[in-house]
């Protein structure tokens, strides 16, 4: 049989848009489609391939729509998939036309054959038109009663395509209750996955606008659905298990016997040839275990291995993608991976993206035993063929510098790499020693000899020019010949096409003539005048204020420009730790790769099922609807980022304590350590009791709004919230990770308040008819969790509130965090009073 | 965890096959992949990453046969997920045409998306399994006659295919009967090692890794199960926790860092006999990956000098040695090795009865090519070449050029020492004795001698 178009053996969106080979298409179409003639078949399926391949390459052969349709009368099942791939395509731009089909896919859905039973279903909810959903709900409902799986396993993804064409067709028919109960009764694996992916959709779309959706999703978080799940995992096929591990990830365990049930049925499910399931199942692992540092750290052991097999069985982009996530836990936990280094070794050919992130890992696990094998492997590639891996190679040299305590043989090599006298090197290398110098000035005396040796001449690239003239202006006193370089630069001023390179310039004779002044005054001179001269604004700038600072007065000059230095002891990191725990939180997606959390580079409503905030995100821009939405795996996403916090101190503590193998720690050593901190943060909030008659007072002034009121002795400044404050989820998560915790209270909540927390939502009412405004809640009897915020009515100073309600103590105990630490007991007053009313009439 | 296309460009940029099963990302979403990935040159790499966002669009792909394997989304997906994926459906693909390239592709488009319809529905996954999708495919494949194969000779077919991913067991499709009618009953298990060494300057191993792979493709019919039995003084993990320790063999025994599984392989007896046990489904697929860091004997020593030879002249010698046995052969061998930028001229002189090897100096990127038919076990090769520079040397010689890096394939050769010491297939009957082939090979993934 003959490849499509046999005539024009590859034929290219660039050739001709191939109108007059379409109508010749449509006259033979038209010939065949009444005949009955024997093999009829044949010519047909070598028409339908040329219409296809012609669709395929971008060519439009939407004109022989009706053709294709009266042709589609046939038993033939080869020519009714190509057909109805063909009206797939096109049905949406000819919704007319698609009428057509609707007829012959209505009978096809009750032929005796599942297989065409199947296709022609999936056809059906596939034409994406609008008008024509209500021919969809008899056969779907139809489809997923269907006696055989196929039909249902595609019933049921149609009944989310039919969700995503009309969501009040597909709700007011009820199929999302039916598939629910697919899910939890159906013997076919495929079709109780299917139901599982398509109801997280479809109930998290609803989920903004209705209460039952919203309770719907977070059933499917409850102990026995998952459970359900991970007990037969094993019968899914490998991408229905990373499905059923992404729920789990999200489910909230009861105590550390659930935990260690999940992680014992998870077990060997690390050892997948699939990567896809083995993250999933390692971020299943690392969520549960954040809040037991010990079997947290035994689960970074666990998985080295198994993570470390994948990036070496796969292709060079399945490596990538494991080696991301290896990137992020190395940089997390660098001492767990440091006597892995040589894992992180880069191979020969390798593609560069490979290499780029092995050594951003060689450099994170570098410590005091490792440091001299890798700067020497690092050594290796600076002499790389491939000049941006030897660039990288030389960066990562200069890091590991910075951040070792012993640098004496890292300086040396360094110092070697200027001798290879290639441009690039030399480059890089200036550029390190310079912000080297500024963290350890005592090895001046050993840097300065070697670049001082450098001509300036062979150096082109304006952030190592930049680096050898603030060396020359800081150590001028060292360089016999610097006012003469300098000089020299300073007359090609025209030349000089970086500014940056001019301001530097600027500075350093300044530098220069502060400490060398006869030998520099010339030359001072000279780049003073070139630089008021100069067409840059800020090189103008610079040049005009010294020279009227030099005027007014030398040695208030010298004071502003060449103070004595103080040596850097931390450079900046360029990464928020905030961020960087965002992205271990959205382990197991693209935000690894990026290195950057969702929001970032993700619209609102495509983040997936990582994102919890863009749910919170609707709730502050219009808090009447916050009510509504109490999503469980909010409030967990935004303890796990406290937790997290937490775990890190722990760990970064471990590596210090024990020189690394920190693994050991006991984790209730830890658990501890962390209450006893809040116990002292309890014990030094000033202590309020909940119920003093103060507090009323507060109260009544709020419900009032009777600003005449007397303000109560001793008085704690009035406060008034603002009833329509925002705040942004993320900003919300911003502030809690950076501000400590100002007051931390006990109280205890009256039993009507308990008996009405059987709907969350109606404290949640509550408290915003007194201006404070909930953000995120979750949990399950007897434990509740809220987390509010509030704000100033007269100015944006937010307090931010982490409450826990135990129904069964009917104690509440509450954290809060202010912007403004002296209104803050204040605040703590009107929350508790709020509170205390929570259920009365 | 969903997709939203999922495409296939070839080298040129042409649609082979186009699917859209969401609609949410903008026309045109070809054009923006291939153009970015052909002039990519963000972040000082000159190579694409296999994921990058553009507008809010997530591009994935993996490179097979020279073919771009594309999917998109909106979401913010599992990346190896998706990966995985577009590499299992360029295994399905070829499992059904038999041979994976443009051509195939061009031929078998219907084909290609009908398998395509039932792997992918609304952007969920549904399976990948070639067994699976047998009973919805109803497309015949063309088939296309592989280039320049000839079937009888298994090193020319563990040479086919890409460099990393090597061991085509054969060519023909899962679906397709041979021309005599019945299909013959066979299964293949090849054993591929890739293995990585790096040399220290003065000869000293300074990494060495195994990274292996059982493979198999059966076309067995009824699907009896089978059973692997692999060396019993195999140990998994260092630090032998297993019972078989060192206590018989002195340790010889094979220790592997570490494996995994395909999903249809059953572990009851692995740990007290070392056999797998599986039924394995239609079309290849890997049974088990393993990584080895224990050390073993290289199978090539290089020795390389580079000496000075007047201010514009140096000479570089290489010498390999086959360090196999003499009844093994390794093909396509190739040694490159970077010159000094400023390098005019190489002339080279070879051993003198030197056959079936070919030297080159590229002048584009200033490298080094020396190529071998073939090195028999035991053998010792020796190049020379002088070299020439258009400006005076300064400095160290050694540190403008290298390392010399070599690539090869080893038929029924694996360094490892890791066996299928039988392949036991269920009987069905007395007279069922279907063709087995056990296959082993060694490849270089990177090997590499610094001087």
């Amino acid at each position: 049989m003959a490849p499509p178009a046999a005539s024009q053996r590859y034929p290219s969106p660039s050739q001709p848009s191939g109108k007059s080979e379409v109508s010749d298409l449509k006259t033979q179409l038209r010939q065949l489609a009444g005949s009955r003639a024997p093999g009829v078949d044949d010519s047909k399926r070598d028409l339908y391939k040329k219409v296809i391949s012609y669709m395929t390459i971008g060519i439009d052969v939407s004109s022989v729509f009706g053709e294709m349709v009266m042709c589609s009368a046939t038993s033939d099942i080869v020519l009714k998939k190509m057909c109805y791939l063909y009206v797939g395509n096109y049905a949406k731009g000819n919704p007319d036309l698609s009428l057509l089909t609707i007829n012959f896919l209505q009978r096809d859905c009750k032929d005796e054959d599942p297989m065409i039973r199947g296709l022609a279903l999936r056809s059906l909810c596939s034409l994406r038109v609008p008008n024509l959903v209500e021919y969809l709900v008899g056969p779907l409902g139809s489809g997923l009663k269907d006696n055989n799986s196929y039909v249902r396993t595609i019933a049921v993804t149609g009944v989310l395509k039919l969700y995503h064409i009309s969501p009040s067709t597909c709700i007011d028919a009820d199929f999302p209750a039916t598939l629910k109960s697919l899910m939890l009764h159906d013997s076919d694996a495929q079709v109780v996955a299917n139901c599982l992916s398509a109801l997280q959709e479809i109930w998290s779309l609803e989920a903004s606008h209705s209460e039952e959706a919203c309770r719907e999703k977070e059933s499917l978080l409850s102990k026995p659905v998952i459970y359900y799940f991970l007990n037969r995992i094993k019968e899914f096929n490998e991408w229905a298990q990373c499905l059923i591990l992404e729920l789990a990830v999200k489910y909230v365990p009861s105590d550390s016997n659930d935990i260690f049930d999940i992680m014992n049925l998870l077990e060997d499910r690390l050892q997948h040839a699939n990567g896809a399931v083995v993250l999933a199942t390692v971020k299943v692992f690392l969520q549960l275990t954040l809040s037991m540092t010990d079997v947290h750290q035994q689960v970074y052991e666990r998985i080295k291995s198994p993570l470390l097999t994948l990036v070496s069985s796969g292709s060079p982009e399945q490596s990538y993608a494991i080696l991301s996530h290896l990137h992020l836990l190395v940089v997390r936990a660098p001492f767990i991976f440091a006597a892995d280094y040589k894992h992180f070794y880069c191979q020969y050919n390798e593609p560069s993206y490979v290499k780029k992130l092995k050594l951003e890992m060689l450099t994170a696990v570098a410590n005091e035993s490792n440091t001299y094998e890798i700067v020497t492997e690092l050594c290796e590639y600076a002499a790389n063929v491939d000049i941006a891996i030897a660039r990288e190679s030389i960066r990562a040299v200069g890091k590991i510098a910075l951040q070792q305590y012993d640098v004496n043989a890292i300086v040396d090599r360094l110092l070697q790499f200027l001798e290879m006298e290639k441009d690039y090197v030399t480059a890089e290398t200036l550029v390190l020693v310079k912000d080297l110098l500024r963290k350890y000035p005592q090895w001046s005396h050993d840097c300065i000899s070697v670049v001082g040796g450098i001509s300036s001449k062979n150096i082109q690239e304006p952030k190592a020019k930049a680096a050898l003239i603030w060396m020359l202006g800081e150590y001028a006193q060292d360089m016999s010949d610097a006012p003469y370089v300098l000089e020299n630069l300073i007359e090609n001023w025209e030349e000089e096409h970086s500014a940056e390179v001019r301001l530097h310039l600027l500075t350093a004779a300044m530098k220069c003539f502060f400490k060398r002044a006869p030998e520099t005054q010339k030359a001072l001179g000279t780049a003073l005048a070139a630089g008021i001269a100069d067409f840059h604004q800020d090189v103008h700038d610079r040049a005009l204020f010294y020279y009227r600072v030099l005027q007014y007065d030398v040695h208030v000059a010298e004071r502003v420009v060449s103070p004595p230095k103080q040596a850097v002891s931390v450079f900046a990191d360029t990464q928020s730790s905030e961020i960087k725990d965002r992205v271990f939180d959205e382990f197991n997606s693209l935000s690894v790769i990026y290195q950057k959390p969702s929001y970032m580079f993700t619209d609102k409503e495509h983040r997936g099922p990582f994102e919890f905030s863009d749910e919170v995100g609707n709730i502050s821009i219009t808090p009447e609807a916050s009510s509504d939405i109490v999503p469980a795996q909010q409030y967990e996403a935004n303890d796990k980022d406290l937790l997290l916090g937490i775990d890190e101190k722990d760990e970064n503590k471990g590596v210090s304590n024990n020189n690394g193998s920190a693994y050991t720690a006991p984790s209730l050593e830890s658990s501890s350590n962390i209450t006893s901190q809040m116990q002292e943060l309890a014990i030094s909030g000033p202590a309020t009791s909940a119920t003093t008659p103060q507090s009323f007072g507060f109260d009544d002034l709020f419900g009032l709004g009777l600003s005449t009121a007397p303000a109560p002795t001793p008085s704690p400044p009035l406060l008034k919230l603002n009833a329509r404050a925002a705040l942004d989820p993320g900003a919300f998560q911003q502030k809690w990770r950076q501000l400590p915790i100002s007051l931390t209270q006990e109280c205890s909540v009256n039993p009507q308040g308990i008996a009405a927390l059987t709907v969350p939502q109606s404290l949640i009412k509550h408290m915003q008819s007194h201006s404070i405004h909930c953000i995120a809640s979750g949990g399950q009897s007897p434990n509740f969790k809220f987390f509010f915020f509030a704000q100033k009515e007269s100015e944006p100073s937010n307090y931010l509130t982490e409450c826990i309600i135990n129904t069964s103590s009917a104690k509440a105990q509450i954290k809060v965090k202010a912007d403004e630490q002296s209104t803050c007991q204040a605040f703590t007053t009107v929350f508790e009073t709020a509170l205390s009313k929570f259920g009365m009439p | 965890m969903m997709i939203s296309q999922f495409f296939v460009l070839s080298q040129r940029g042409d649609n082979i096959v186009f699917r859209d099963y969401r609609a949410e990302v903008p026309k045109g979403s070809t054009e923006t992949f291939f153009r970015k990935v052909k002039f990519w040159k963000e972040d000082g790499n000159a190579e694409a990453p296999p994921i990058f966002n553009v507008d809010g669009v997530n591009y994935f792909h993996v490179k097979v046969v020279g073919l771009y394997f594309v999917a998109t989304t909106r979401v913010n997906v599992s990346p190896s997920l998706v990966l995985e994926l577009l590499q299992r459906i360029a295994r399905v693909i070829k499992d059904y045409l038999g041979v994976l390239n443009e051509d195939s592709f061009r031929k078998n488009f219907v084909l290609v998306y009908e398998l395509l319809d039932e792997v992918i529905d609304f952007g969920y996954v549904q399976t990948t399994s070639t067994e699976v999708l047998k009973s919805y495919i109803f497309n015949e494949p063309i088939v296309v006659s592989p280039a320049r194969l000839q079937p009888i000779d298994p090193a020319a077919i563990f040479t086919q295919g890409a460099k990393r991913m090597p061991g085509t067991a054969v060519t023909k499709s899962v679906v397709a009967n041979d021309p005599g009618g019945r299909r013959r009953e066979e299964i293949f298990v090849d054993i591929i090692e890739k293995i990585s060494v790096t040399f220290s300057s003065s000869g000293y191993i300074l990494t060495s890794e195994i990274d292996g792979t059982i493979q198999m493709k059966s076309y067995l019919s009824g699907n009896p199960e089978i059973r692997l039995a692999l060396n019993e003084d195999l140990n998994i993990g260092r630090g032998g926790r297993s019972v078989y320790d060192y206590r018989s063999s002195s340790g010889s025994g094979v220790i592997l860092d570490d494996c995994n599984f395909h999903e249809s392989v059953r572990l009851d007896s692995f740990d007290s006999d070392r056999t797998l046990s599986l039924v394995p489904p239609d079309g290849e697929f890997p049974v088990m990956n393993y990584r080895m860091t224990q050390e073993f004997k290289p199978p090539f020593h290089v020795n390389t000098l580079i000496e000075e030879a007047g201010r514009l002249k140096a000479e570089v010698i290489i010498k390999i040695r086959a360090e196999f046995p003499s009844d093994i052969i390794a093909n396509t061998i190739t040694v490159q090795m970077p010159l000094p930028n400023y390098t005019s001229r190489a002339s080279f002189e070879l051993e003198p009865g030197a056959a079936g090897q070919r030297t080159d100096f590229k002048e584009s990127n200033k490298m080094l090519e020396w190529n071998l038919k073939k090195i028999v076990g035991g053998g010792e090769h020796t190049l020379r070449a002088k070299l020439t520079f258009s400006q005076e040397f300064h400095g160290n010689i050694t540190k403008e050029a290298g390392p010399v890096s070599m690539t090869f394939t080893i038929p029924m050769y694996n360094v490892s020492k890791l066996q299928v010491k039988y392949l036991q297939i269920a009987k069905k009957s007395s007279s069922y004795n279907p063709y087995r082939w056990v296959r082993y090979v060694t490849q270089a993934n990177s090997y590499v001698a610094r001087i």
